[in-house]
């Protein structure tokens, strides 16, 4: 039944077809690669300018100030400011880590690494970038109205998101910008999941393929299913404001009728809890397999691994009310809702603790992908435990809408991402372009991250901790925060200085490639199916579609006498050690 | 380019054990149904709990149930003719198929039609997208928005059945394969299906 699958097409010979509407899947992760570090670099600019505003309240913003914010001397306007956290949490969110993580890696990485020549449906991948980036121009053009763009934070939860609060076009454009881009990651999400099933070399079981794929799997399934509830909320917040209906309009402000705020809360939340899981889900994945690869050792409790990342994605979708403590719920609901909570720190800690037994012993080498990972082990960590103090009701609602929040989900969604993201580049760059990234300047850029990444989130949790709340333009009007003043400018110079050093980044990104030094088939000595064939890949991957015989991470086994310390999967398993 | 068609050979053998015997566009169909059902909760589970905690006229004063009660047999009628065609297909008769798949596309036309002479009745009492003379002006939005999320699903589901219905006037499916034609079906049935909740959830209940 596979008639017209997984066949070699004749590569494309015109410059239209081959960068622009391509159908593989190659190209269209580099598209979605370039997409996704564009807008990382727009909304890390922002997340400047709201840091600057609140270290420094009052003080114009240097270099730029002048030339963004020309009628109020340089200085952040109140009104701009949450145009700026708005757009700062759905472009990272929607517009960076979901084009780098998925849209990137799992269109890169899925084929190539099961084996396949291409996705399952081509065209359709093509048309899931496009939608993507239709959307992306619908939320830039968003910034040039004349009343702004959306500002009522990123979950846009009404009444601050209905024509009362948010009177501009702005946020009816956010809304067809997150709809058009619903529509592009149900078409991503189906086609990575039909791929997954369908068109797995042969002999490559489920527990064969590489835990980034199962990361990436679990996303799509994840996105295929709860992306299409936001659909439904976007489409009700649209009529409420374009059509005079009043779903989610209620009491004075309403005309007629009476809707419900709160209905928004648990139709956005239905969706937004899985989607914080849709977005780690492939850092798990991808740094579950580069501890392995850099330990020289099997990946400890692979199958654990996938199956407990398997029961997360499956918790998640029951967990959403904690977001909703504070909406005047029932305490048998949050009570419910917490256990359910804390039964995720179980799996978590399941997995985790194999990333641990993964590096146990092992023989690590510190490449530019290992230590990104680590960085993820270590920040994951960390973001994992702060989450307890926001799924446990009686200290939820003291933290609730504090900074605390504010640096749990950038301990966990942001740094764990973003470290996950850069490792995979790091590690997939030889094989996308064909050459090597320049190791010392990666190292410069691993510190340079790291150590700056936890100033900022960890005096996040500080201040929130001492009752900072977020989304506030100038929190230091209350006597009480001022003391907090010399955190927030700590923060606030970590944030630069992160910002610096990602310009090494784009330096070595760029320099490489053009530059660097060539890749061979496999620089890091690893026996996934995508380091069997040249880099870069040829147009249809594979000549002869692999058949695989082992597991992906059969390290350092000594009764190996091909003297490699690894075996390719398409190689017959060698029995180890008795 | 021998050695692909060898390969291709290679994965008919290969595919049926590695996930059954659907087809890669079954499948994927199938998928897409799951995200679509879920498009449909998110509405129906905002239509509840705004039902459950406001005053809500009941419906049958307000919408015609003997109309809309005609309409939904004729789309279940049109799933039905929708297994004939695929069971023509099947036994390569090609006359019955078209036959078949022409009284599933009167049924979808005649499912709209029905629908689109509704609504103007429904305006013309006063009961518009964003207002409703006799209540809750939630009674009109929900119903609005659910049936009209659904009527679209029907006129994508016709443009489909056309765009089949060429191919098979083409002679595509000629030869017995109703795989596109199954697919085809799988989504016609679940338009079909999800009317019956939703008229159960809007009209009856």
């Amino acid at each position: 039944m596979s008639g017209g699958y997984n066949e070699i097409h004749p590569e494309p010979t015109t410059f239209w077809s081959k960068y622009i509407i391509s159908f593989d899947h190659k190209v269209i992760a580099k598209q979605f690669l370039w997409y996704g570090i564009i807008f990382l670099g727009i909304g890390g600019l922002m997340a400047l300018l709201i840091r600057w505003t609140l270290a420094y309240p009052g003080e114009a913003f240097p270099v730029l100030g002048h030339l963004l914010f020309p009628n109020s001397a340089g200085i952040v306007p109140p009104d701009s400011y949450a145009m700026l956290f708005t757009m700062h949490g759905t472009i990272m969110i929607f517009y960076a880590i979901t084009p780098i993580l998925i849209g990137a890696f799992g269109n890169y990485c899925i084929p190539l690494m099961i084996g396949a020549r291409d996705m399952a449906f081509p065209m359709l991948n093509m048309l899931s970038f496009w939608f993507a980036f239709l959307s992306g121009l619908v939320l830039l053009a968003s910034l040039v109205l004349p009343l702004g763009a959306a500002a009522g934070g990123w979950t846009s939860y009404p009444t601050l998101s209905t024509m009362i609060g948010s009177p501009g076009a702005g946020q009816t454009l956010w809304c067809v910008a997150i709809f058009l881009f619903g529509v592009s990651s149900t078409m991503g999400a189906v086609n990575y999941v039909t791929t997954v099933i369908t068109l797995r070399a042969p002999g490559m079981g489920y527990f064969d393929m590489p835990l980034t794929v199962w990361g990436l799997w679990l996303t799509a399934i994840l996105n295929a299913i709860f992306v299409p509830v936001l659909g439904a909320g976007v489409i009700l917040l649209t009529l409420d404001r374009v059509m005079g209906t009043t779903f989610f309009l209620a009491g004075a402000s309403a005309t007629s009728g009476s809707g419900d705020p709160v209905l928004f809360q648990h139709v956005f939340w239905i969706f937004g809890h899985p989607e914080v899981y849709i977005l780690i889900l492939p850092a798990w994945g991808i740094v579950s397999d580069l501890l392995s690869f850099f330990s020289r050792k099997p990946a400890f409790g692979a199958k654990a691994t996938a199956l407990s990342m398997t029961a997360v994605s499956v918790l998640s979708t029951i967990v959403y009310g904690h977001h909703m403590f504070t909406t005047q719920m029932s305490p048998l609901l949050t009570q419910s809702f917490m256990t359910l909570t804390m039964t995720i720190s179980i799996p978590s800690a399941i997995f985790f603790a194999n990333w641990l037994g993964t590096l146990w012993k092992g023989s690590i080498r510190f490449d530019s992908p290992m230590l990104f990972s680590l960085g993820v082990v270590f920040v994951f960590g960390l973001g994992g435990l702060t989450g307890l103090h926001l799924g446990t009701v009686t200290t939820d609602l003291y933290l609730h809408d504090t900074y605390f929040v504010v640096g749990h989900f950038h301990y966990t969604m942001a740094a764990s991402v973003l470290l996950g993201g850069y490792a995979g580049i790091y590690f997939w760059f030889p094989k996308m372009f064909g050459r090597m990234m320049n190791e010392t300047m990666a190292k410069i850029h691993f510190w340079g991250t790291m150590i700056p990444l936890n100033g900022i989130f960890f005096g996040m949790l500080m201040v929130g901790y001492g009752g900072m709340h977020r989304r506030i333009y100038n929190p230091f009007v209350y006597d009480s925060l001022k003391r907090l003043i010399p955190i927030n400018q700590m923060i606030t110079i970590s944030a630069i200085l992160m910002g610096a050093f990602q310009i090494i980044f784009v330096i070595n990104f760029l320099w490489s490639l053009y530059k660097g030094k060539k890749a061979p088939n496999n620089p890091w000595n690893v026996g996934t199916l995508e380091w069997t064939i040249p880099s870069p890949p040829v147009h249809h991957n594979y000549d002869v579609i692999p058949v695989v015989k082992c597991g992906p991470h059969e390290f350092g086994n000594p009764n190996l006498k091909t003297g490699r310390d690894f075996q390719y999967q398409t190689e017959e398993l060698v029995e180890g050690p008795a | 380019m021998s050695h692909a068609s060898s390969l291709d050979h290679h994965q008919e053998e290969r595919n049926d054990p590695q996930f059954g015997k659907a087809s890669i566009g079954k499948l994927a169909m199938w998928i897409f149904l799951v995200t679509d059902a879920m498009s449909f909760s998110g509405f129906l589970l905002a239509y509840g709990i705004l039902r459950a905690t406001m005053d809500w006229p009941h419906p049958a004063q307000y919408l015609g149930i003997n109309l809309s009660g005609f309409a939904t047999f004729i789309l279940v009628c049109s799933s039905l003719s929708m297994v004939l065609a695929i069971d023509c297909c099947k036994s390569k008769d090609r006359q019955g198929m078209l036959n078949w798949l022409l009284v599933t596309i009167a049924g979808g036309v005649f499912f709209l039609g029905i629908q689109v002479y509704e609504y103007q009745h429904l305006v013309h009492q006063g009961m518009t997208l964003s207002s409703f003379a006799h209540g809750n002006n939630l009674f009109a939005s929900t119903f609005y928005v659910i049936t009209g999320f659904h009527g679209l699903h029907v006129l994508t589901g016709v443009i489909y059945l056309i765009c089949e219905y060429r191919f098979a006037r083409e002679g595509r499916y000629d030869n017995g394969d109703y795989n596109r034609l199954e697919i085809l079906g799988l989504f016609w049935h679940f338009v079909d299906l999800v009317w019956i909740l939703v008229f159960t959830f809007i009209y009856l209940l």
